[in-house]
Parts: C-alpha cells; sequence; structure tokens
C-alpha cells in the first residue's frame, strides 16, 4: 500500500507541473484587479484580444487570456457569470443577441441602441471604425452565372443553391431567418460549416455549396476569388469592432488603453492583420507589432 | 427531453431519421473498410507469430491519435465531405479490430492447430478452417469494441460540416440549446447499444457451440 | 515544422494544460472505481447494474459529455472541471471492469490462507487482493492515460486549454501549428503509458521474483 501511495503521489507531481491543477480554471471568477480577456473561435477575434491583452499588460494591468471559447451563445455566457471580463464585440451582432427584434443598422443608432440594451454590470467602450460584417459570399463562376451584384439579384435563385455557414446561422435573426424576411431568399438547403473558417472556404470552393457566410475582412474571400454580395437592404446591420467588459473592471487606466486601441483600429488595419494571419504569423506577435506602430 | 419527441424533429432533410442513417453509414462503412485491413493483417502476424510487437506497438499508438487533429489534417489535404471522416474513424477503428484478431488466433490451444497439421491441412487451410473460426470470440471483441468507437466518435465528423448524430450535438453546442444536445447524445448512445447488440447477434448465429469461451463478449 | 521551436512557451504551456487535464481524471477514475470494482467483483446484482451502466456511459459522445457536464454539477460553461469530471467518467466506466476481473483472478486459496493468517477483510483486500489485481488495473489504466490524452482535445471544441487549440488555430491558420499539437500528443501518451508499466513493474516485484 505505501508503494501504491508512493507511486500515486509520483504521478501527483508529475501531473501538477505547477501548483494546484484545479485553481487555475477551476473556480472561474478572477481576483479583482486581473483581466481575463477571452476571444470567440475564429482568427480576427484572437487577434483583436491579443492586442487588448498586450497593450494592458504593457501598461501595468494584470491579464489571463481564455482565447477561442466558441461563438456569441457560448462565451456570452461566460462573460455574464464572471469567467471572462473582457471580449473584442461587433456591435451589430451583439445588440441582436442581447435584443433580438432591434432594427437599428446604422454605425452609431447601433452602438447607442446597444448601450441601452446591454445587461446591467456589462459595458461596451468607446466603437472603432472598424467594421467587419457577416457577407453572403459567392465565387466569381457564380456571379458570372447568375449575373449577380447585390443580394437581391440572388433572390430568383435561392430556391436552387445550397448555402453554408456557422450552425448558428439557421437561428440568429440576421441569419437564415433574416434572409426570408428582409430579401425573400429562402435556400435550398443549408449546411452547417464554421465560422467563416477553413471548412466554409473549403466547401465553397468544392462546390457543395454556392454561396456563403464569410466575414468581410476574411482574407480568404480575394485570395480564392470570391465575391461578397451587397447588402442593400442592410440585414448585417454596422459590425464596429468595440470591446465588451464587465463594468467593475473598466477602471480609467484600462477604458484608457482600449479606447485609445479603438480610436487608431479601422477596417483597413483589420483587413492588413488578417492577411498577416493567414500569412501563418503568430496571432500574439501581429498584436504586438501593430501596437507598436500605432504608438500605444 | 422534449426535443427528442417533438415530431418536428423527427422529419424532413435534416430531420433525426435521415441523422440517424447517415450515422449508420458512416459506422458500418468504417467497419467493412477498418475490417478488410485488419482481419488479414492480424491474422497474418496471429498465424506466423512474426511481427506481433508491431502490432501492439501501432494499436497503442493509433489509439493515442486524436480523431479532431486527423480530420482536420485530412480536411486541409482533401478538402471536406466523406474522406476525412472515413480516414479518422477507419484509424479509430483498425486498432481494436486488428488486436482482436491477433490476440484470438495466438490464443488457439496449439495442440488444435497441431492436429490440423497432422490431417494435412494446407496452412491457408489451418488460418481459415481452424484458427480464425476458433479465435472468433475474440475477434468480435474486437469488432464489439471498435463498433462502440465509432459509433461514439463520428459524432465529430459534424466539426468539419459533415452530418450524421453529431449534427444535433454541435447544432445544439451552437443554439446553446441543451436538449438538443442531450437528445443528440441519447440517439448516439442508443444507436451503439444497438449496434453492439447486432454483433452479439452476429456473434450466437456464426461462432461454433463448441468453442471454448464463445459466449463471452470478448475483452469489453 | 519550425512553428514548434519558435513557439515553444506556447507549446509548453499547452502541454502541461494537456498533461493537467488528462492524468487528474486518470487519478480521480482510479480512485473512484477500486471500490466499484470491489463491489462489482463481491456482488451479482451491483454487477449486474455496473457492468451495463459503464458500458452505456462509455458511448456518450465526449463533446456531450463536456458541454453537460455544467448542468449536471452547476459549474460554469468554461470551467476545466467540466471535462475533468467527464473524462473521470469515461475512466470510471473503463476501470470497474479492469479491477473487478482484477480481483476475480485472484486465487481462492489465496483468499483463504490470508483468513487463515488472522487478516481482516479490510486489510486482506488492500494487502492482497488489490496488489494481487495491479496486472490488470494497470492494463485498463493504461487504456485510459492514453484514450484521455487523445480525448482531451475536444474540449477545445469549448475553449478549453491543451493540444486541442493547437489544432483549432492550426486549422485557421498554418497546418504546422496542428502537427505540434499531434507530436504532443503521441509523445504525451508515449511517456504516459511507458510510467504505467513501471509503476506496474515496481507494484509487483513478485513476478520479477518468480522467474
Amino acid at each position: 500500500m505505501k508503494r501504491i501511495a508512493t507511486a500515486v503521489a509520483a504521478v501527483m507531481l508529475l501531473a501538477g507541473c505547477g501548483g494546484d491543477p484545479l485553481s487555475s480554471g477551476g473556480s472561474g471568477q478572477s481576483s479583482s484587479d486581473t483581466i481575463v480577456v477571452g476571444s470567440a473561435n475564429f482568427p480576427e477575434s484572437r487577434l483583436i484580444a491579443e492586442i487588448y491583452a498586450e497593450a494592458l499588460s504593457a501598461k501595468g494591468v494584470k491579464v489571463t487570456k481564455k482565447l477561442n471559447i466558441g461563438n456569441r451563445e457560448l462565451y456570452f455566457k461566460g462573460v455574464q457569470d464572471g469567467s471572462i471580463d473582457l471580449i473584442p464585440e461587433y456591435t451589430g451582432v451583439l445588440l441582436r443577441h442581447v435584443k433580438k427584434e432591434s432594427t437599428e443598422v446604422a454605425p452609431d443608432e447601433v452602438y447607442e441602441a446597444l448601450k441601452k440594451a446591454l445587461p446591467s454590470g456589462l459595458i461596451v467602450l468607446d466603437k472603432s471604425t472598424a467594421e467587419d460584417k457577416d457577407a453572403v459570399v459567392v465565387t466569381k463562376a457564380t456571379v458570372a452565372q447568375y449575373s449577380l451584384k447585390s443580394i437581391e439579384d440572388l433572390v430568383p435563385y435561392c430556391k436552387n443553391l445550397v448555402f453554408g455557414g456557422p450552425p448558428e446561422f439557421q437561428q440568429r435573426p440576421d441569419g437564415l431567418a433574416g434572409l426570408k424576411a428582409k430579401y425573400n431568399c429562402e435556400f435550398k438547403e443549408f449546411k452547417a460549416l464554421d465560422v467563416g473558417g477553413p471548412v466554409t472556404v473549403a466547401a465553397l470552393k468544392d462546390g457543395s455549396v454556392q454561396a456563403a457566410d464569410l466575414f468581410t475582412t476574411d482574407s480568404a474571400i480575394s485570395a480564392n476569388d470570391f465575391v461578397a454580395l451587397e447588402d442593400p437592404k442592410n440585414l448585417f446591420a454596422a459590425q464596429n469592432v468595440t470591446p465588451l467588459i464587465n463594468e467593475k473592471k473598466a477602471s480609467e487606466q484600462v477604458r484608457s488603453i482600449l479606447n485609445a486601441i479603438s480610436k487608431k483600429l479601422d477596417t483597413k488595419t483589420l483587413l492588413d492583420l488578417n492577411a498577416k494571419l493567414s500569412a501563418k504569423q503568430e496571432a500574439d506577435k501581429v498584436a504586438k507589432d501593430w501596437l507598436a506602430s500605432a504608438g500605444i | 427531453m422534449g426535443w427528442l419527441f417533438d415530431p418536428a424533429h423527427w422529419s424532413g432533410s435534416t430531420g433525426i431519421p435521415v441523422r440517424i442513417v447517415e450515422h449508420f453509414t458512416y459506422t458500418w462503412l468504417t467497419l467493412l473498410i477498418a475490417a478488410v485491413i485488419a482481419v488479414p493483417l492480424g491474422a497474418f502476424v496471429g498465424h506466423t507469430g512474426r511481427g506481433g510487437f508491431l502490432i501492439v506497438g501501432l494499436t497503442n499508438g493509433l489509439r493515442a491519435l486524436p480523431t479532431l487533429a486527423v480530420l482536420i489534417i485530412v480536411v486541409l489535404w482533401a478538402g471536406i465531405g466523406d474522406v476525412p471522416v472515413y480516414t479518422a474513424l477507419v484509424l479509430l477503428a483498425v486498432p481494436p479490430i486488428m488486436a482482436g484478431t491477433y490476440a484470438g488466433i495466438r490464443a488457439v490451444e496449439p495442440s488444435i492447430v497441431d492436429a490440423a497439421r497432422g490431417v494435412g491441412m494446407h496452412e491457408g487451410g489451418v488460418l481459415l478452417q481452424v484458427e480464425l473460426p476458433n479465435a472468433l470470440p475474440l475477434v468480435f471483441g474486437g469488432f464489439r469494441g471498435a463498433a462502440l468507437q465509432v459509433v461514439s466518435t463520428a459524432t465529430i465528423a459534424a466539426y468539419v460540416g459533415a452530418g450524421g448524430l453529431g449534427r444535433f450535438v454541435f447544432d445544439g453546442l451552437a443554439f446553446q440549446e441543451y436538449d438538443q444536445m442531450l437528445g443528440g447524445a441519447v440517439l448516439v448512445a442508443v444507436l451503439a447499444v444497438l449496434v453492439d447488440l447486432v454483433f452479439v447477434g452476429l456473434q450466437k448465429l456464426t461462432v461454433s457451440p463448441g468453442v471454448v469461451g464463445a459466449g463471452s463478449g470478448g475483452n469489453r | 515544422m519550425t512553428w514548434i521551436f519558435e513557439n515553444w512557451d506556447k507549446f509548453l504551456e499547452a502541454s502541461g494544460v494537456h498533461l493537467r487535464l488528462a492524468v487528474i481524471p486518470v487519478l480521480l477514475g482510479l480512485v473512484v472505481a477500486i471500490p466499484l470494482g470491489w463491489l462489482a467483483n463481491r456482488s451479482r446484482s451491483a454487477s449486474a447494474v455496473l457492468m451495463p451502466l459503464s458500458n452505456v456511459l462509455y458511448t456518450v459522445p465526449s463533446l456531450a459529455m463536456i458541454v453537460i457536464m455544467p448542468v449536471l454539477l452547476g459549474s460554469k460553461i468554461l470551467d476545466e472541471i467540466n471535462i475533468i469530471v467527464a473524462l473521470t467518467i469515461y475512466t470510471v466506466a473503463l476501470l470497474i471492469r479492469n479491477i473487478a476481473d482484477g480481483l476475480h483472478s485472484v486465487p481462492g486459496h489465496v483468499v483463504a490462507a490470508a483468513n487463515a493468517m488472522g487478516f481482516r477483510p479490510l486489510r486482506r483486500f488492500l494487502t492482497v487482493e488489490l496488489p494481487l489485481a495491479v496486472p490488470v488495473t494497470i492494463a485498463g489504466l493504461r487504456v485510459a492515460m492514453v484514450s484521455n490524452i487523445s480525448m482531451v482535445s475536444i474540449g477545445a471544441l469549448i475553449g478549453l486549454g491543451g493540444y486541442g487549440q493547437l489544432f483549432i488555430q492550426g486549422f485557421q491558420s498554418n497546418e504546422d501549428i496542428i502537427w505540434a499539437g499531434l507530436i504532443g500528443t503521441l509523445v504525451l501518451a508515449f511517456i504516459g503509458d511507458v510510467l504505467l508499466q513501471l509503476a506496474g513493474r515496481v507494484l509487483t516485484p513478485w513476478v520479477r521474483a518468480g522467474r
């Protein structure tokens, strides 16, 4: 028995590898002066989260990272229960998430409505001009075949096409339901893929789907000769990148750092930085470099 | 559990029956491909007694292979579709079937094999008519273990846009609808039990009552 | 393959988290499975409940098992405890049978001898039967260890750490990162397996002495 105890203790020691194993994620509640930065499960969100985290820790704010959590349906629960304190958000989709029936589409209206609609304890700081919208994306060949420019041109053909997007697109108000309500476009079939990621790109490329939900700042769109269709009826509302933060963690210092980032962040920057990620650069390094070049 | 019994979820091109058929197809086709690879290999090594360490090493190595990574890598190489799904699942199913076949043949009484040789049987006959039939209980044990893992793991295929019951688990996760996810998980478990019962039935029908241990379900 | 060398710190961090999430369930599972295995060996009715139950539990898809945990445990959705408990359940399901089989294989005359020497049941179980069941238990632990190490990566689908994060990040940007995680998984599994085999040898000196 002594031997067993020793062996178990030895394995425990090996396993421990750095302090109490259950403490790191066990409680979720961070100490009052540490900010837990989270991100959604796509590269741009991770990149902006790295930018926030890097800037904060450079100014002496204690930061831990919980990146690549999942979609908004998942991580927003984490924000509400205090598992994460800060996460990069997009004004339009966040507004639709907290207030399904909202109709605002212009950047300032969306932002003001969002401020009012957020549950108490959560706030958004200044919005950036950087926009990254969902878009209905097709291949150049499809554009030529149906002479498309906007989603409206697609309407007569919707019933013949298979559409691909993240699973949550089936239920979001600005997903399939919105396409039907605003454009009267109902696709033949919906294929659940991933969040504007490699699966969606591959499916569009190999013809498994003929139209897909991708992000406008995705460098895969130009790289693969895809075309993002215009959205004249504003199905996808303004999507300014904005930090969502737990009010208790938003000290004056934190606010000023994050607002300084939002001031410098524009759509062109997002496109450039996303291209660097696609060129296999590490998100934390890209974040650091940009912060240095932006002088933050 | 309301989700599972809502008739609306039992119809249409993305309804439960369609997903069950997809999931079942993944399962049996995977097992078939894996059998074609694993049974001859396991039988050969078991019969000749050479390369046993290879079987054990390969089995353990493959067992450690994370299905998620295999799925992703094959998608990067071959695009989405059936290829990544079957590659990942076959790699999962080969080790238990191969190990079961190998162990089954090794466990056959040497005196029986000697007797078969003594009455003038060819090596091929010894393997096919004596060793394999006697090894069947353990071979079935391997298949049952493989089937269990394949049914349960085929769920992950939905991560790269494939069908099957995993769709409900992933969609439920994406929508944060626990009853859909739970419903999907229950269906997977039920399917696994049913597939296991099929193997029990097959085993009863094919294993000679004279074979020792015919009643046992192998190593699980 | 340069990623792993240029990002050694990230690789080590992922390795630490992965190891922690895989090994703790093996240990917890062992602690839970010993009394249950004993029970399954002792009582036919307990065995009739435990064996089918553990078979069914083993069929629940790992992702579903992990995400159902917050509902059962009242934990938060991003807590590591979710995957730890989920993997512990798989480990227990796997080990009960092994431990029961191991205990079952202890020859009756050994138990009788221990009784004759005046061992109380608890002492006999801990010092005679359990050690003799070690080889079969270790065999089960090896399977549990390897499959846990392989399964932890599923947690990345809901934002948990470990090599699974490398798979997902690699999928989105750089295939090298996937290979780093894959190699890490195989190395961890190999080390875990060797350590368990060593533990098995240390714990059963009589096996070698008998040769």
